[in-house]
């Protein structure tokens, strides 16, 4: 509507606080009195922990109490569990050890958290904790996952007999194969999608205070939501009702997909707070981060396409072999299964599908969820594979696409999802429009009289949005005056709900939107029933919440407007803040103050202007999208240019195009981040080599294009908004995008593929052959 | 071990007792509560810490608190008019959608002051090698070089997607 | 970090009583190497000896055939000096893309020298425009001062007063970035001085040192051709999980080239 409503690209809310330095994120909370916790964390990637001396840390200035986990035992403390249940073809489950909040008498990784030390000042406590002597046996340690698959692998688990605690399988092979044998084109590729840190700009860090009076436990911590980690921290680990721990997280520096995890460093802290009827704060630096927080895929996928002799598409094998880290984190094992097999095989029908996940235990942190969460590998996956059949085929790569498309709706995936709407060719041709895919090779023989070497991709993609939970509460609220407060589990740590949401209570509504303020972050006050966000949900989940709340709002506005009006509330209409009957009008804040005003309600109804809904979803949605990269080679160096990044998405009906901008930019700079730089490096005795900015990369300015942005928006069909998630698509069509230019830059130097990321090194020797 | 240091902090005088291994960014945040200043690491690489000192940025994760004694700091906070209108930056970051999470945002906005004053004029391309020294994980730096563009180069600007 | 008593004296001289008299103390310059290492508890020193409060460590001036730019001179005075940019713009260029603006208006020459951080620019600069160092003791060519390592012809009471530059024909610095710290993966800074070259190599090696294949293939003709041919070795170069030491030898020759051409 309007100025400000669905579709406007209304300036950010939370800005002008933000920009002054008036965010609250986790740090910024302290109580007078707290202490400071540091943990003291393994320096060895596996070993036993045979003794552990604290006796000069006791003694140390400043120094509160050490906690270890015999101290978690002693009070009972269970361990934490990954909920997954997955099974192999056989029916055998899947073992899922648990990890000890504290190491207990072994560690599996360097930086898993070994001691707490409190001390009055976060220098005392970190000198004491230099003092805890820790008499460690190491044992070989294994870091990648195909490396602990071979039988002589260090184990990480003593209780298991392998590092595989199970094989998935989506169904036999054998009738793949019989397909697969019959193709008349057949394509392999292997491909190590490499294992990075999220790396929010704000570090980890939480205040755990306890309130003995009340009995409550207040955690403020970077999360996505807190519903969940309330719920666990409460019940699971501190034997509490969920109502007495409250979990704030007002300002979020970033999240990723990896913020809404219950970290075991926020229940030691729980735990220690109350033994010591305090507050202890904890600030990681970005080291501790890198080992604190869990990391990203670290998949490696072999896979096989057949295609028939006008190039489509007869069967797909793919074997994926998932590196979990030493423990299961709450999503670990699902990724790819549920991740990235909720859309596999992408864009494209295959008739025949056989998917094999191994997830491998290896002496690493654990990974989880990083923006896209199993999506980026598997449309990574299936466009390389895309490009190379093209060759096998003779066919140009847009051609092999548009024969491959899922062009009829509803599609059922063969994991049994159902895609509801999309226009793939459609995406794909406007991308190619925006890029001037026609006149490239004009280009590229202008950049070869110049000595470089000059390359197009085209990457289609697909995402799945609004999955898991398929539930989240919104509660509105109208004052007297007529302004109105929406109590959100869906939490912005920087997609701009306030915005967002305030746009559609404005649609909604007709309020102001800066007469619309937004709380969120806070367990005590969010709806009991939300969750939070992640996987791209909370335009559908919170957006549909909250459109149905505004209609309850609406629908006890009109009876209280009758009232008014001396009419029948089914007479009434409602539009742009206004309410009519007949002549006769009145605004939503009149009615909004007569809500408030018992004198002037209809008989028997309960004062107030107070509406929450618990949105339910019908399906997940289906963002996709279509992404050009094209870029230039010094061959001399190896070193790659971007010079044009065109981004077509699909992100349903758009709520503010400012936004879904942002969010595609952030996440084609995350993902040509991985293309080009980000990697998590361990050595061969499972170091962390890459723990700091230092050594990993971190997309810079200078390194992310320009890039253009358009819409081929068709609306959802299963939800109330027909809107489409928006965070994930950048990610997903980055990385084969930039990959398939390079390739096609090389292609007179047989380079079919590299492994991300490219480095000017890597692409220097295969210009040059050297492997 | 500790010692008064005492330093102009968006035009107040202020004073603390910090030991010599405080940092600048720790005097701000934990000693006068001026939290907008952020630490994002711990290598000088991401620039969350941006400050401006005697006029200049610098990072005040890698500057003692005894250093800054008897200088003028000037902090996010102390950028916007008394009445609480934004620095033209600040705005240029709202207008372009030059934030999303906000925690890089008090370094990013700090710096990108120091550039204008240094660059007037600049192109994308100087712009980009100007942030060298602030990561984002969010913007993809799209919307804050616009931003910086706007403000030194306006007719640099090419966001044509949404009026 | 660990702590440590801090000091700033206002003389040289006090300045050199405090090395004398500390245990362990250390000087702390623009601190943009030393802070970082501080706070990752990599070091303990038991003071730490301020150099901003010596105002004639700071400036640059021309001295006949010479640019003598002080110890405690920022990148950013380098980068901008009017001097430096008539005299020796090489110099200029490569002061301005040392780490990023906040870091080039706090770190300095001098800190940067002492500390010989093998992938630090000045190094490159000073091997390549055959610089002296000059201390509070002596003056030490570059060639003699860098010795491996983080490891230099410093002793231990021995400060960094100002950097001498002969000012060269022509000179060029040609830098190749690492890819998430930024610092030089190979540096390579070329100068032409009458008959004499010197290639200064930085980044690729333990240290800063002298192409000397390159330098006298170029004194025979001072052309990118002329050392298309040459090879470094990458036997004594280093290697990390971003560049191998081939590739790092590979890439001296390039920016050879290139600084060559732009010089």
């Amino acid at each position: 509507m309007g100025q400000f409503g669905i579709g406007q690209p209304l300036r950010r809310l939370e800005d002008p606080r933000l920009l002054v330095g008036g965010g609250r994120y986790a740090d910024d909370a302290r109580i007078e009195g707290q202490f400071w916790g540091v943990f003291l964390r393994s320096p060895h990637a596996h070993a036993d922990i045979l003794a552990m001396d604290l006796a000069a840390a006791r003694a140390a200035p400043g120094v509160k109490a050490i906690f270890t986990a015999a101290d978690l035992d002693a009070a009972g403390m269970p361990d934490m569990a990954c909920e997954v249940e997955l099974k192999s073809l056989a029916g055998e489950a899947m073992a899922r050890p648990q990890r000890p909040i504290l190491a207990r008498g072994k560690t599996r990784f360097v930086g898993e958290c070994v001691a707490l030390v409190v001390a009055d000042t976060q220098a005392h406590a970190r000198d004491a904790a230099e003092l805890i002597a820790v008499d460690y046996a190491p044992r070989p340690a294994v870091a990648g996952a195909q490396a602990a698959l071979r039988p002589d692998a260090p184990r990480v688990w003593d209780e298991l007999t392998s590092n595989l605690p199970v094989h998935w399988e989506n169904g036999p092979v054998g009738p793949v194969d019989a397909a697969m044998a019959g193709a008349a084109h057949r394509v392999r590729l292997r491909i190590v999608n490499d294992r990075l840190v999220p790396a929010p700009m704000e570090p980890k860090g939480a205040l755990a205070a306890w309130d003995k009076a009340a009995s409550k436990l207040t955690l403020w911590a970077p999360t996505q939501g807190g519903r969940r980690i309330q719920a666990t921290i409460a019940k699971r680990f501190l034997g509490l009702e969920q109502e007495q721990v409250r979990v704030i997280s007002q300002d979020v520096g970033g999240g990723f997909g990896m913020r809404g995890q219950t970290y075991p460093e926020y229940v030691a802290l729980g735990f220690a707070a109350r033994a010591l009827d305090g507050a202890v704060k904890w600030r990681a630096d970005r080291t501790e981060t890198f080992v604190s927080d869990y990391h990203g895929r670290d998949q490696v996928n072999e896979a096989e396409m057949g295609l028939d002799a006008q190039g489509r598409i007869v069967a797909l094998k793919i074997h994926t072999v998932l590196n979990l880290g030493a423990y299961m984190a709450e999503n670990g094992p699902r990724l790819p299964m549920e991740g990235g097999g909720r859309i596999i095989p992408c864009c494209y029908h295959a008739p025949h599908f056989y998917f094999s996940v191994k997830p491998v235990f290896t002496n690493t942190v654990s990974t989880d969820t990083y923006r896209g969460a199993g999506r980026p590998e598997a449309n990574f996956l299936m466009e390389r594979l895309m490009d190379k059949a093209a060759a096998a085929c003779g066919l140009p790569r847009d051609e092999i696409r548009r024969r491959n498309f899922i062009a009829q709706f509803p599609y059922k995936t063969p994991l049994g999802y159902s895609i509801d709407s999309g226009d793939f060719a459609a995406g794909l041709d406007q991308a190619l429009r925006m890029a001037d895919w026609a006149q490239f090779e004009t280009r590229r023989a202008e950049a070869k009289r110049r000595g470089k070497l000059r390359g197009i991709g085209v990457a289609a993609f697909i995402e799945a949005a609004g999955g898991r939970a398929p539930v989240e509460d919104m509660r509105l609220q109208a004052a007297p005056d007529g302004s109105v407060t929406i109590f959100s589990g869906s939490h912005s740590h920087g997609q701009g709900h306030a915005t967002v949401f305030a746009q559609l209570a404005h649609e909604f509504l007709g309020v102001a939107p800066e007469r619309v303020t937004l709380v969120q972050g806070d367990t005590d006050v969010t709806p009991k029933g939300s969750i939070g966000t992640f996987g791209s949900r909370s335009s559908m989940m919170g957006g549909g919440g909250l459109k149905a709340a505004a209609e309850k709002i609406v629908a006890k506005g009109k009876r209280i407007a009758a009232a008014l009006m001396q009419s029948e509330a089914e007479q009434v209409s409602f539009a742009q803040g206004v309410f009519r009957a007949g002549a006769s009008e009145v605004s939503f804040a009149a009615v909004a103050a007569a809500a408030h005003d018992p004198a002037k309600l209809p008989e028997g109804m309960a004062p107030g202007l107070d509406e929450s809904h618990l949105f339910q979803r019908e399906a997940e949605n289906f963002p996709n999208g279509c992404h050009v990269c094209e870029v230039e080679i010094d061959p001399e160096t190896g070193t790659t240019e971007i010079l044009r990044y065109v981004a077509v998405d699909d992100c349903g009906i758009v709520l503010n195009p400012l936004i879904v901008h942002g969010q595609v930019h952030g996440g084609v700079a995350q993902g040509v981040g991985q293309a080009t730089i980000e990697k998590v490096v361990y050595d061969e005795e499972a170091q962390l080599v890459s723990a700091s900015f230092m050594d990993y990369g971190m997309p810079r300015a200078s390194g992310v294009p320009y890039i253009e942005a358009g819409f081929n928006a068709v609306p959802c069909k299963t939800n109330p908004l027909g809107v489409k998630g928006a965070g994930e698509a950048g990610a997903c069509g980055a990385p084969p995008a930039y990959v398939g230019a390079v390739a096609d830059a090389l292609r007179d130097f047989g380079a079919d593929h590299i492994d991300m990321p490219l480095t000017p090194e890597k692409v220097w020797r295969a210009i040059h052959g050297k492997g | 071990m500790k010692s008064k240091v005492t330093l102009t902090v968006n035009g107040k005088e202020r004073s603390a007792e910090v030991e010599p291994r405080t940092l600048l960014a720790e005097l701000l945040r934990d000693h006068l509560g001026l939290t907008g200043t952020h630490v994002g690491c711990d290598t000088t690489q991401c620039g969350c810490c941006v400050v401006h000192v005697d006029g200049k940025a610098v990072k005040s994760c890698t500057m003692l608190a005894v250093q800054a004694a008897g200088k003028q700091v000037t902090t996010i906070e102390g950028l916007a008019k008394p009445d609480g209108t934004l620095h033209p930056m600040q705005e240029a970051f709202r207008e372009h959608h030059g934030l999303q999470c906000g925690f890089c945002t008090p370094g990013m906005v700090m710096m990108a002051v120091d550039i204008a004053r240094r660059r007037p004029g600049a192109d994308e391309k100087t712009v980009r090698e100007e942030l060298e020294g602030n990561l984002c994980r969010c913007t993809g730096y799209q919307g804050i070089v616009e931003a910086i563009l706007s403000v030194v180069n306006p007719g640099a600007v090419k966001d044509h997607h949404h009026a | 970090m660990h702590n440590f008593a801090y000091h700033a004296p206002a003389s040289l001289d006090a300045a050199l009583k405090l090395i004398g008299e500390k245990e362990d103390g250390k000087i702390i310059a623009g601190g943009m190497t030393l802070l970082p290492t501080l706070k990752q508890r990599l070091a303990a020193p038991s003071d730490l000896i301020d150099l901003a409060g010596l105002p004639d460590l700071r400036g640059v001036k021309k001295e006949g055939g010479h640019i003598v730019i002080g110890a405690m001179t920022t990148h950013y005075e380098v980068a901008t000096s009017d001097v430096v940019k008539a005299a020796i713009p090489a110099l200029a260029h490569l002061a301005s893309i040392i780490g990023d603006p906040a870091v080039r208006h706090r770190g300095t020459i001098g800190g940067s020298l002492a500390n010989s951080d093998p992938a630090a620019d000045y190094p490159g600069a000073a091997m390549g425009l055959n610089a002296t160092i000059v201390t509070n003791k002596r003056a030490i060519a570059a060639e003699d001062y860098f010795l491996g390592l983080f490891e230099t012809a410093l002793e231990r009471d021995e400060i960094i007063v100002s950097v001498r530059f002969p000012i060269p024909e022509k000179a060029a610095y040609q830098k190749f970035r690492h890819p998430a710290s930024g610092y030089a993966v190979a540096g390579v800074m070329v100068s032409k001085t009458g008959a004499q070259v010197r290639v200064g190599v930085t980044g690729a090696g333990p240290n800063a040192f002298r192409a000397r294949d390159f330098e006298a293939a170029l004194e025979k003709s001072f052309t990118a051709e002329a050392i298309k041919d040459v090879k470094m070795s990458p036997d004594s170069l280093l290697s990390d999980i971003h560049c191998s030491a081939e590739y790092r030898a590979h890439l001296v020759g390039v920016l050879a080239r290139r600084a060559v051409a732009q010089a």
